[in-house]
């Protein structure tokens, strides 16, 4: 063992790997992507084999596969990736694994970057399917080791789910050093059709099993440590409290805080939940008895309040639950240590300490997201402006770095749903309204992981809309992550790039067109003449996201020839262009020399000089280019 | 012993590095160390933070309001969103210079990060201000503002169970060999400066 000072991601990648994982698969999503980068980076002998899929669907069959064989496989997504990864999850969960696998999905209570608030513990009861949840980063690398031992042990994958505060903070802890991993041989795949192949007869067989498995696993989990009942006060106390994953560790040192000040008195009776499905009956009943109320501290859905609901009602215990379906506790959003501070103060009768009362701040200053300086994708949108402008039109938006082209001034998103979706919405808008030039725009890697039947879909229905992709040769939303159009994988390797331009030709449409979105002029005129065509059309816009070259060069402007129309300001928003005691200047710690202020500028007072090396790549990170991922 | 210390700036200016260097030096030193910080979409030019908390009885990386001994904020505007961390006895160490969020650039709102600066000095008892932009461009590079500001927090006494050796050990860790010496002198300016 040794001590280290480590992300939970990371803890949780190296957990793995200290469990024997064989086959990591995923699709990266914050708050989950670091997971398998670290595992990717751990892995110095090349024995564990490390992907990242084109979607969350596919990494998972294909961690279900090397668990087929007999591998330790481990998936990683957010949890929007799940409903992706949905259809073969539930039917795997009939069939179950030979060699133990874990799905990861992070959850994302805010959400502070996604789309949803869903709760991988609710799927969890939907699926059929053990979940893990932990409260913390040390607890987190232990518990996917148990993890991986539970599901091989009762031939079943398991859910894992992180939240963003437990996947993205950093503690120190006792991680194994390499010689002391499992190492975990896979047999190999053994045929079995009657197991292998899910037909409805083995579905009925699978279905029953896995009731009676779950209702077995409530019993087990009872007697699973990390469920605890603890009795952190008086024996008599008639007050419990119940809470599970990051707001556990709220919970322990709000009470640590009153125990210091003298309620010892007042201190409750604990419950902590590890695994929400199957829920430990038998340790919760135990918690229960003898208890007046109970409060339900939980982030998203109310798991646990509504399983003690049921139990009071199964026991016949005279219990008040009290939690988000009584109004007790916000019914959303991330749990804070100062939410977690009230609620445990109102419920066991401490008066709370009084907060700093502030006066309002003289000036609201809101600072919302934007494309970074020099974003190939803000000349792309702006090109699309330009070309179509006075022309009724719609713009729909994907996920990844180029949904922030809502932001003003470019204002060029008019619709996002999840990832892909911008080609299916254009086409209904489309069919609705024959008049309207319809617009879908999607990234580079979100175009593998996603958009292809959307494409396909267009050209078979005969849709009038123009595809555009923003091709970044990355995925740059979530830290840069190679993809099939980048031609490296996660192993290193240099592999043939999956062309966007031969796949969509290969599917029919027959105007495609590649352009460089920085040279303006002739970006505006490519619009112009696609835009013009019938049918499903399409346009690359291809230009290295700024974070993997080095500058272009430096914008300058000239004080003379400047009639501070502030029209480069109002047009496209770079953050590099900023207003200096009333002077426009550029901010050259940020100004990458993409050159768009400066064509657009009416009066010729924007200058870029060239540096030298610029849009070479930056060093090792452009070895692993692709634009997506999910937020 | 128990520091619970608020990093905040504008994604972009470093706060991330910054945090780092503090965790690794009292690690160092043997003590417990546990932080969290902002990933994601927000890291593009919108508001950033961390969280670091160093010493006994560390349950979770998070800090509660009114409960944090320092905030360490690289812009004005970022340092008054995040004031009700900072408890009535904490010290703030922030940087005068304001970054213009793109929004007021378009709408032409008048902020200037001096009406933030008074609100401030009106509501913290002990404040350390220093024009964190200008520094940077004495030392040589703006990317030194996070360095600057971390030698500011030593030099405001607010850092007590670090020196500035300690921190120093750690940019050497933690920092490409071809920086190290910009970083270094980086550190020193807020001391040599007297803020
Ligand atoms: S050249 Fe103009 S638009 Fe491009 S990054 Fe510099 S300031 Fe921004
Ligand atoms: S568009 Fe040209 S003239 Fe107008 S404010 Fe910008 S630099 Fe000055």
């Amino acid at each position: 063992m040794q001590k280290a000072y480590l992300m939970g991601n990371e803890a949780i990648g190296l957990g793995a790997l200290a469990a024997g994982v064989n086959f990591v698969s995923g699709y990266p999503g914050t708050p989950s992507t670091e997971v398998l980068e670290t595992i990717a980076r751990e892995n110095r002998d090349g024995r564990v084999h490390v992907e990242w899929s084109t979607n969350e669907k596919t990494g998972l069959e294909a961690a279900a596969g090397a668990a087929y064989a007999g591998a330790r496989s481990l998936v990683t997504m957010k949890q929007v990736g799940l409903n992706v990864a949905a259809d073969p999850l539930m039917s795997l969960a009939y069939l179950g694994v030979e060699g133990g696998m874990v799905v990861l999905v992070a959850d994302d209570p805010g959400p502070i970057s996604s789309q949803t608030e869903q709760d991988t513990r609710t799927f969890a009861r939907y699926a059929k399917l053990p979940c893990f949840d932990p409260t913390g980063v040390a607890e987190a690398y232990e518990m996917i080791q148990e993890a991986f031992d539970f599901s091989e042990k009762y031939h079943t994958p398991v859910l894992f789910r992180p939240t963003t505060r437990v996947d993205h903070g950093y503690a120190s802890l006792l991680v194994k050093e390499a010689a002391e991993y499992t190492v975990h041989e896979a047999k190999g795949f053994v045929r079995d059709p009657g197991r292998w192949v899910i037909f409805p007869r083995l579905s009925r067989r699978a279905h029953a099993a896995i009731e009676k498995r779950n209702a077995e696993l409530t019993h087990v989990f009872s007697r699973y440590e990390r469920n605890a009942c603890l009795t952190a006060g008086h024996v008599h106390c008639r007050k419990g409290i119940a809470s599970h994953g990051v707001s556990w560790t709220y919970l322990e040192e709000t009470l640590r805080g009153f125990a210091l000040a003298g309620y010892d008195k007042k201190a409750p009776r604990l419950l902590k939940v590890a695994t929400p499905f199957p829920f430990p009956e038998h340790r919760a009943v135990a918690f229960l008895k003898g208890l007046d109320e109970v409060l339900c501290i939980e982030e998203l859905d109310p798991v646990i309040e509504r399983e003690l609901t049921y139990l009071c009602g199964k026991y016949h215990l005279d219990v008040k639950i009290r939690g988000k379906l009584t109004g007790d506790v916000p019914a959303s959003g991330e749990n804070t240590r100062d939410s977690v501070y009230a609620e445990t103060a109102s419920f066991l009768g401490i008066a709370p300490r009084a907060g700093r009362a502030l006066p309002e701040p003289p000036v609201s200053v809101v600072r919302p997201p934007v494309l970074c300086a020099g974003c190939p994708h803000r000349a792309s949108f702006y090109a699309v402006k330009q070309a179509m402008k006075g022309q009724e039109c719609l713009f729909a938006g994907d996920i990844g770095c180029y949904t922030l082209g809502n932001a003003m001034p470019l204002d060029m998103v008019d619709t996002c749903l999840c990832m892909g979706a911008g080609l299916g919405i254009a086409q209904g808008i489309g069919a609705v309204e024959p008049g309207r030039k319809c617009f879908a725009f999607v990234g580079d890697s979100t175009f593998f992981a996603a958009a292809i039947p959307g494409a396909i879909n267009g050209v078979y229905n005969q849709a009038d809309m123009t595809l555009v992709v923003l091709d970044n040769s990355t995925t740059a939303m979530t830290g840069h992550q190679p993809h099939p159009g980048t031609g490296r994988t996660m192993m290193g390797e240099v592999v043939e790039k999956v062309s966007i331009e031969e796949t969509l030709r290969g599917i029919g449409i027959q105007v495609v067109r590649t352009a460089d979105p920085l040279d303006l002029p002739h970006a505006v005129e490519v619009v112009r003449e696609v835009a013009a065509q019938p049918g499903v059309k399409a346009i690359i816009f291809r230009s290295p996201c700024i974070a993997l070259v080095k500058p272009l060069g430096r914008a300058a402007v000239d004080e003379e020839k400047c009639k501070r129309c502030k029209k480069c300001i109002r047009e496209i928003g770079c953050p590099g262009i900023v207003v200096k005691d009333g002077q426009i200047v550029i901010d050259a710690s940020q100004c990458t020399g993409c050159g768009i202020c400066a064509e657009i500028c009416p009066f010729d007072a924007i200058e870029v000089t060239r540096l030298p090396g610029g849009g070479l790549p930056k060093g090792a990170r452009s070895a692993q280019q692709g634009k997506g991922g999910r937020a | 012993m128990q520091k619970n210390i608020i990093l905040t700036g504008v994604g972009g200016q470093g706060t991330v590095l910054a945090s780092k260097l503090i965790a690794a030096a009292s690690l160092a030193k043997g003590y417990e160390v546990m932080s969290a910080e902002t990933i994601g979409m927000a890291q593009k030019g919108g508001s950033v933070f961390s969280h670091l908390r160093v010493g006994e009885g560390l349950y979770s990386p998070m800090i509660r309001q009114g409960t944090a001994d320092l905030l360490l904020a690289f812009e004005p505007a970022e340092a008054v969103r995040m004031l009700p961390y900072l408890k009535e006895s904490g010290v703030l160490v922030v940087s005068s210079h304001p970054v213009m969020p793109v929004t007021a650039a378009l709408a032409g709102t008048d902020y200037t990060g001096r009406e933030m600066v008074e609100y401030l000095r009106r509501e913290v008892r002990e404040m350390h201000v220093l024009d964190g932009a200008a520094a940077a461009q004495e030392v040589g590079s703006p990317k030194a503002l996070n360095v600057i500001m971390l030698g500011a927090a030593l030099a405001s006494g607010a850092l007590d169970f670090l020196t500035e050796e300690d921190v120093i050990a750690a940019i050497r860790k933690k920092v490409k060999p071809q920086f190290v010496e910009m970083n270094e002198r980086a550190l020193r300016y807020a001391g040599e400066h007297g803020v």
